[in-house]
């Protein structure tokens, strides 16, 4: 079963992520979706969206939030899985549409975490084992068994927030719009070692909104329509307590990436996918996702890194708007922010952020708990 | 008549040295005086299980019939400590578990009771552990004497080293030293006073007294451990009471400090780490009366046991009282702590084993060993066919670590570290996912050894909540890391 070329995405729309105080999560959904239904050319959403599915892992009142902002009291489902949350509403819905269920669904991830009065995260006690509390603690474990083995260094994380950072400057809708340089990567404020204070994702508020609909009804909407080529999840023992963990790689990226390369026929992913958003909480979990995807050989990221290889003008441009690094990380947000990057990318509507080389396939990447769960999609613009 | 006595011993010193000097706010000074203290993921309860650890490192642990816990800094009014004590020693279930408080000197009353306990037949083998961390006032007088310390000895009728001759007590009532319901300073009255009709009066009385019952005189004996308050009021007894400076046992002043109802086992346990056989040993301990008790040497513990003398080489020195004062929770944040119900006690329940026992399982299918514990092997997914297992005395390895800066913390960043249980046989235990205690991040590595020490982890719901650390085991002499000048 796949759901390969079923399914395409019509509208994008997401709306300015950043410290939105003055913005309530309604504002967002309305600002994202109504920019969706401009893109698709919908005119009547009470008649052309049969129903919602929904992304946000800390809303404070569920997904109740959407349809009251939308006005839109359709089919509402909500779906949860960590910081892959984004991208698993977009499987759920492409997969809705897959089964005939629905026509033309909408995807709406958001999340408002800058009115909890916190500027980092909080840290949770919930119970008495539950350490480290911090998401960069959990994800820098990986760090000192790669470093060792690999011998990638610190330098390297800090040439991707380099990277992330300038192409956040070229992004319209990105929070964080500043130049940095590997020194100030290097000098910032530790957080959790090795991952600084640039090593780690803003804390951000947004919301990103896709249009999916049939394949054969998509230039209904658009001429230029993007096709889900796939979307997988994956899952993967507590790295903490996997008693066959090498800590070199994140195997949740692993078992999500083989699926979706199975499902849309890719045999080289570093050949055949031309751009890539992916996950980069923390700047260590950008560099294995490049490995664990298999863009390049386990171990190998440095060179490439040193190469310049996933920057803008690289082989393989990964995080073309500046990735979680600059828009932030408002969890149920991100993975459907890629997705819209990707479309714009696939359709040739990046502005500045547009790739030398025309991609025609392109992939998106989410990974969350300890981690433990892991989302992928890929799209692309030919049938 | 049954003989009763101690069969082996243990102590424990927190790693943590407060200088004086850092106390009047100057940089720490070496060789100048200081007092151990118990870190922020320390209280008496894991003290207390560090030192019963070290009691009973070759001692059946199915054969210890009753534990006793001689405290009077119980983070609670009302729930025992001795029954966490059991739990985290690993002991049986049918082990009766019993606090013993209210007085300083219900260390050494603890001990006697034990002993009765034995001569009267109704156990073994009794536990009696003796862990206090008191607290002066900050910059108060009171805060330089006092200091964090624990001892354990294992009371018996088998393979005794050391047999009780003879016991006396004296009473007295008088409000010398105090602490309200509630309160978290040691309050007293005048120095003084309290010194001569108090400490001195009723110690010198329970030694006399003690000495007619075994008509010896005081330089028959070859060691006395005379728990005081002061290196003054030890001289006083001693002077008093007739002994000679060579037989007095160091009592710790300047390097531990007054270790509250601790005290007069910490100085029996170092006394019998150098005693030889035939030596007699008086130990004293004074609070609301007084009790001395001589003890025949008859042997000595068969293995190298970690007491006064490994504790006492073993230190890390702060730098700055703030650190001390955050470390005890002396320090205003924004918000009070949260006095909510904290963790779920229904989900502690079901923890148990794991949370205080350090219990992890092994699968009867395949062999892998699990912690947590669940239902599905994560390797063969076989259901529940488990053996259970406890890690704590196992010892381990780091696989990773992390620095992490934000879990609150007097000397943040806290290592937290990924560790593989090493089994007896040298195979592989579970991983266990814990922060590392004691030892300055500098020493962090892949492959470091640890062993694992029982700590406070947080205090949600304002109650201690504890698990299991790792900490490097031979770390002689941990320097905390330079000055920085900074509050924590």
């Amino acid at each position: 079963m796949s759901l390969k070329d079923k399914v395409a995405i019509v509208g994008v729309g997401r709306c300015k992520f950043g410290e939105n105080w003055d913005r309530s999560e309604e504002d967002m959904i309305v600002d994202a979706t109504f920019q969706a239904y401009e893109d698709a050319g919908i005119e009547d959403p009470r008649k052309q969206i049969d129903a919602i599915y929904c992304g946000s892992l800390y809303s404070k009142n569920g997904s109740v939030e959407v349809s009251e902002a939308l006005k839109l009291y359709k089919p509402l489902t909500s779906v949860l899985n960590y910081c892959a949350t984004g991208t698993e509403a977009f499987r759920a819905a492409a997969m809705s549409v897959a089964a005939g269920v629905y026509e033309t669904v909408l995807v709406v991830g958001y999340d408002k975490p800058k009115d909890r009065g916190v500027s980092g995260p909080s840290v949770n006690i919930r119970d008495v084992r539950d350490l480290p509390a911090t998401p960069a603690g959990w994800f820098a474990v990986c760090a000192q068994p790669y470093f060792e083995k690999y011998g990638a260094s610190r330098e390297h994380l800090a040439k991707i927030a380099v990277k992330n950072h300038h192409n956040g400057t070229l992004a319209p809708e990105s929070f964080l719009k500043k130049e940095i340089t590997v020194e100030d990567a290097l000098n910032g404020r530790m957080i959790s070692w090795p991952f600084g204070l640039y090593d780690c994702a803003a804390q951000s508020d947004g919301c990103a909104v896709t249009i999916v609909t049939r394949a054969d009804k998509a230039k209904n909407f658009r001429d230029d329509p993007v096709y889900v080529k796939a979307v997988a999840s994956g899952c993967a023992p507590n790295p903490n307590t996997d008693p066959d963990f090498d800590f070199c790689r994140w195997k949740p990226t692993e078992n999500a990436g083989a699926e979706a390369f199975e499902m849309a026929g890719i045999k080289d992913p570093g050949k055949e996918i031309h751009v890539a958003q992916v996950h980069d909480c923390f700047t260590l979990t950008e560099l294995l996702t490049y490995e664990d995807l298999g863009f390049i050989e386990k171990g190998s990221a440095k060179e490439y890194i040193e190469d310049g290889y996933f920057e803008l003008d690289g082989e393989l441009p990964v995080n073309t708007d500046g990735g979680l690094k600059t828009f932030g990380h408002p969890t149920g947000a991100s993975g459907v922010r890629m997705i819209v990057e990707n479309v714009l990318q696939l359709q040739g509507r990046a502005g500045e952020r547009k790739l030398k080389k025309q991609p025609t396939m392109a992939l998106s990447h989410n990974i969350g708990g300890f981690p433990t769960g892991c989302a992928v999609a890929i799209l692309g613009i030919d049938k | 008549m049954i003989m009763a006595g101690i069969e082996t011993y243990g102590a424990y010193i927190p790693i943590t040295r407060l200088p004086f000097s850092v106390i009047a706010g100057k940089p720490p000074k070496e060789g100048g005086p200081e007092k151990a203290v118990a870190w922020s993921d320390e209280d008496s309860v894991t003290m207390a299980v560090a030192a019963g650890k070290n009691c009973l490192a070759g001692v059946d642990h199915t054969s210890v019939d009753a534990v006793i816990l001689a405290t009077t800094t119980l983070a609670f009014s009302e729930k025992q400590g001795a029954s966490i004590v059991a739990k985290a020693l690993d002991l049986t279930g049918d082990v009766k578990t019993l606090d013993i408080s209210g007085s300083l000197r219900s260390g050494l009353l603890a001990i006697e009771q034990a002993i009765d306990m034995v001569k009267a037949g109704s156990a073994n083998k009794v536990l009696v552990i003796a862990s206090d961390c008191r607290m002066g006032a900050p910059k108060s007088g009171v805060e330089m004497k006092v200091g964090d310390g624990a001892a354990a000895l294992l009371i018996s009728n088998d393979n005794v080293i050391a047999e009780l001759a003879n016991s006396a007590s004296h009473a007295n009532e008088m409000m010398d030293v105090w602490r309200r319901q509630g309160d978290e300073f040691v309050h007293s009255w005048e120095d003084r006073f309290i010194n001569e009709h108090g400490f001195q009066e009723n110690t010198i009385a329970a030694i006399n007294t003690l000495l007619e019952k075994s008509k010896q005189s005081a330089t028959d004996l070859s060691c006395a451990c005379i728990s005081a308050t002061d290196a003054r009021n030890l001289g006083a007894v001693m002077k008093a009471a007739g002994f000679k400076p060579d037989q007095m046992q160091d009592a710790f002043f300047g390097k531990v400090g007054f270790s509250g109802t601790a005290h007069a086992p910490m100085m029996l346990v170092a006394a019998l780490e150098k005693a030889g056989v035939g030596d007699s040993v008086l130990v004293s301990a004074y609070g609301d009366g007084a009790s001395a008790a001589t003890f025949n040497v008859t042997g000595k513990v068969s293995a190298e046991r970690r007491g006064i003398a490994f504790y006492l080489q073993r230190r890390r020195v702060i730098d700055h009282y703030n650190k001390y004062l955050s470390a005890r929770d002396l320090v205003f944040g924004e918000y009070p702590p949260l006095d909510d119900q904290g963790i779920s006690a229904t989900v502690q329940f079901r923890n148990r084993d794991e949370n205080l026992s350090l219990q992890g399982q092994i699968c009867q299918n395949c062999g892998t060993h699990q912690f947590p514990k669940g239902r599905v092997c994560v390797r063969c997914g076989t259901k529940d066919q488990w053996q259970p297992v406890n890690y704590q005395n196992n010892q381990g390895k780091v696989l990773t670590y992390t620095f992490d800066a934000f879990y609150p913390a007097p000397e943040p960043p806290t290592a937290a570290t990924i560790v593989e249980v090493v089994n007896a046989d040298g195979s592989a235990g579970a991983r266990i996912h814990m922060q590392f205690a004691d030892a300055s991040t500098q020493v962090m590595k892949t492959g470091l050894d640890v062993e694992f020490v029982f700590r406070r982890i947080h205090r949600a719901g304002k109650r201690p909540n504890y698990f299991w650390k790792c900490t490097p085991p031979h770390e002689q002499q941990l320097v905390a890391e330079k000055a920085d000048g900074g509050a924590a």
